[in-house]
């Protein structure tokens, strides 16, 4: 009995989890002593929380070239891991940075958001670091349980109930296909962990085209293609993110999808890399569609937040295509990429943050006339965000979406990389009529008071930074997402 | 004889029918329930093929979603009741301020 104790602690290895047991310790703590703080201030919430990030940052660090493995083989912190770490914790922390004065703003100061979004954070940290289905699983239902409430946190305003409940139907129900999916592989190769099924369908060759491993395969991608935002799994996307406060929207369209392309990388070429011809011709088809649907709707927007969510939709695609490629190059370019996404994505929303009135933070491409010259800090700053959106050097946009279509052509796929690069011009439009509107345009009579504070500033200054590092010299860190490969 | 396969068309059949009134049903807490009837499809195939291949993970994996279920309804249920306070209502139809 004891031998089995022993044996059972050796395999715990607490290292392996390390930074999201910190990140954890700190959201609990956090809850605990919000019952004693006065109602209505979370100034002091907010900090312990960019503290708790900043030290879950070093021990994330300090993880970087030690891989550790944990839990019987189910948790791996090896540098894969910690590169996606990395990213999460970056979107959290600008994040928290531009919620306090948001929340005040909008009358809604309760501390409950800080540790939410630590717990969402440590959820995408076991997504990513997941290498048994059951871990993924459960980091993936952490997160999105979390988010759901992240998005309806606004109790009074219909539009954060409808984004919370749409985004939480919709959830749960692509939450039923993926456990199916990962049902089924279980019964195909008898093991849930991610490598031993890889191991089982090499092993097994006519497995591999067995109906039941397809379905498998199908289902499962079904469930993170859904939390990625891919066409035909993107409907939600629109709704929740105009929906919901905009803060959480600027975290949920960073942090969240590079958790789940995380696990779809590991899952894909880990665990199902036989079938590799099968989902790559797949995802072909679903990338393009994605670029498309996402930059061609995004034409007919006139909210700024919604075209954001349709322009994140797109780069969803463009990611995608260095999944297709599934060589180093793609597979580093999509590391990269969602790293650069994460600068300028939040950089975008943190500027929308302060560009919103009062109670009504869904700017219309109207309100934006004049912005550039009323407040020309946000200006530039908008300006540099959508350049890197559309990829303009010498911006981190650029620089990511070279990587990943180089990956695309290094792998044949030229047809893919002319439709990506086709789609960028597109993409143009509607991104260069924010900038018509926001230079070019007379400004509007009932502009709306802009109230600057330090965290929010601080939090585009830390986007610019940066997307221009990421764009200027890109090459230490690609060198970076290539040693994160496995 | 009652085998696995037996039990695997079950789920399925359950599965389909969940999926079937979700897409289908109006109200979103029979929504829900079609999709409380999906996981316990999945929790079905689960225990079958974990008895079938004689190994505990499957079992084990049925308690974490079981886990994951409760802590969904109650998230689920109590943004049901936000939107209801707000608006009278939990017809999904009538969830539409926001589209394109």
């Amino acid at each position: 009995m004891e031998n089995l104790v022993q044996m059972a602690l050796q395999n715990v290895n607490m290292a392996a989890i390390m930074p999201s047991l910190v990140l954890c310790c700190f959201g609990m703590f956090l809850l605990m002593i919000n019952v004693f703080m006065p109602r209505g201030k979370t100034t002091a919430a907010s900090l312990i929380s960019l503290l708790g990030l900043a030290v879950t940052f070093v021990v994330t660090l300090r993880a970087w070239n030690h891989p550790e493995l944990g839990f019987a083989g189910h948790v791996a912190l090896d540098n894969f891991a910690t590169f996606f770490n990395v990213i999460f914790l970056i979107a959290a922390f600008l994040t928290v940075l531009m919620s306090d004065d948001y929340l005040h703003r909008e009358g809604y100061p309760v501390g409950e958001f800080y540790p939410l979004v630590l717990f969402t954070t440590a959820g995408a940290m076991w997504m990513a670091s997941g290498t048994d289905l059951m871990t993924v699983f459960l980091g993936l239902e952490v997160l999105s349980i979390s988010l759901y409430v992240l998005a309806g946190l606004f109790r009074g305003q219909l539009r954060s109930n409808e984004a919370g409940l749409k985004y939480f139907l919709l959830g749960a129900f692509s939450t039923g296909f993926l456990l199916y999916g990962t049902a089924l592989l279980y019964g195909v190769a008898g093991t849930t962990n991610i490598a031993d099924i890889g191991f089982y369908l090499s092993a097994h060759g006519k497995m591999l085209q067995n109906p039941m491993t397809i379905a498998g395969m199908l289902l499962l991608a079904v469930g993170f293609l859904f939390k990625i935002a891919v066409v035909p799994f993107h409907m939600w996307t629109p709704d929740v993110y105009q929906g919901a406060p905009t803060p959480v929207t600027a975290f949920m369209s960073a942090g969240p999808k590079a958790a789940a392309f995380a696990a779809l990388v590991r899952i894909l070429i880990l665990g199902l890399g036989g079938l590799q011809a099968d989902w790559s011709s797949l995802l072909w088809m679903l990338a393009v569609l994605t670029m498309f649907i996402g930059n061609v709707t995004a034409i007919y927007q006139t909210d700024i937040k919604r075209m954001l969510a349709y322009s994140s939709i797109a780069h969803a695609g463009y990611a995608l295509v260095g999944l297709v490629a599934a060589n180093a190059v793609g597979i580093s370019g999509i590391l990269f990429y969602m790293l650069a996404y994460t600068f300028m994505n939040i950089g975008a929303f943190a500027v929308l943050v302060l560009a919103g009135k009062q109670g009504e933070d869904n700017l219309t491409l109207e309100g934006f006339s004049g912005f550039g010259y009323k407040r020309p800090f946000l200006g530039v700053a908008m300006s540099i965000f959508l350049f890197a959106l559309m990829g303009i050097p010498p911006t981190a946009g650029f620089a990511g979406k070279f990587y990943i279509f180089a990956g695309a052509i290094n792998a044949g796929y030229i047809w893919l990389a002319i439709l990506g690069v086709l789609n960028s011009a597109i993409s143009l439009y509607y991104y260069l009529r924010v900038m018509v509107y926001m230079y070019f345009r007379e400004p509007q009579e009932d502009y709306g008071w802009v109230r600057m504070n330090p965290g929010t500033v601080v939090s585009i200054v830390l986007a610019i930074v940066g997307v221009l590092y990421l764009g200027v010299v890109p090459g230490k860190i690609m060198e970076m997402a290539k040693m994160a490969l496995f | 004889m009652i085998t696995v396969g037996h039990y695997l068309v079950l789920s399925a059949i359950l599965f389909a029918m969940g999926t079937f009134g979700v897409l289908t049903r109006r109200n979103a807490i029979v929504i829900f329930m079609c999709i409380e009837l999906m996981l316990n499809a999945v929790n079905l195939s689960f225990i079958a093929l974990s008895s079938h291949l004689g190994n505990m993970d499957g079992q084990i994996f049925v308690f974490f979603v079981m886990a994951v279920a409760a802590a969904e309804a109650a998230v689920g249920l109590a943004l049901m009741i936000t939107f209801f306070r707000n608006k009278e209502t939990i017809e999904v139809d009538d969830v539409n301020l926001l589209k394109w």
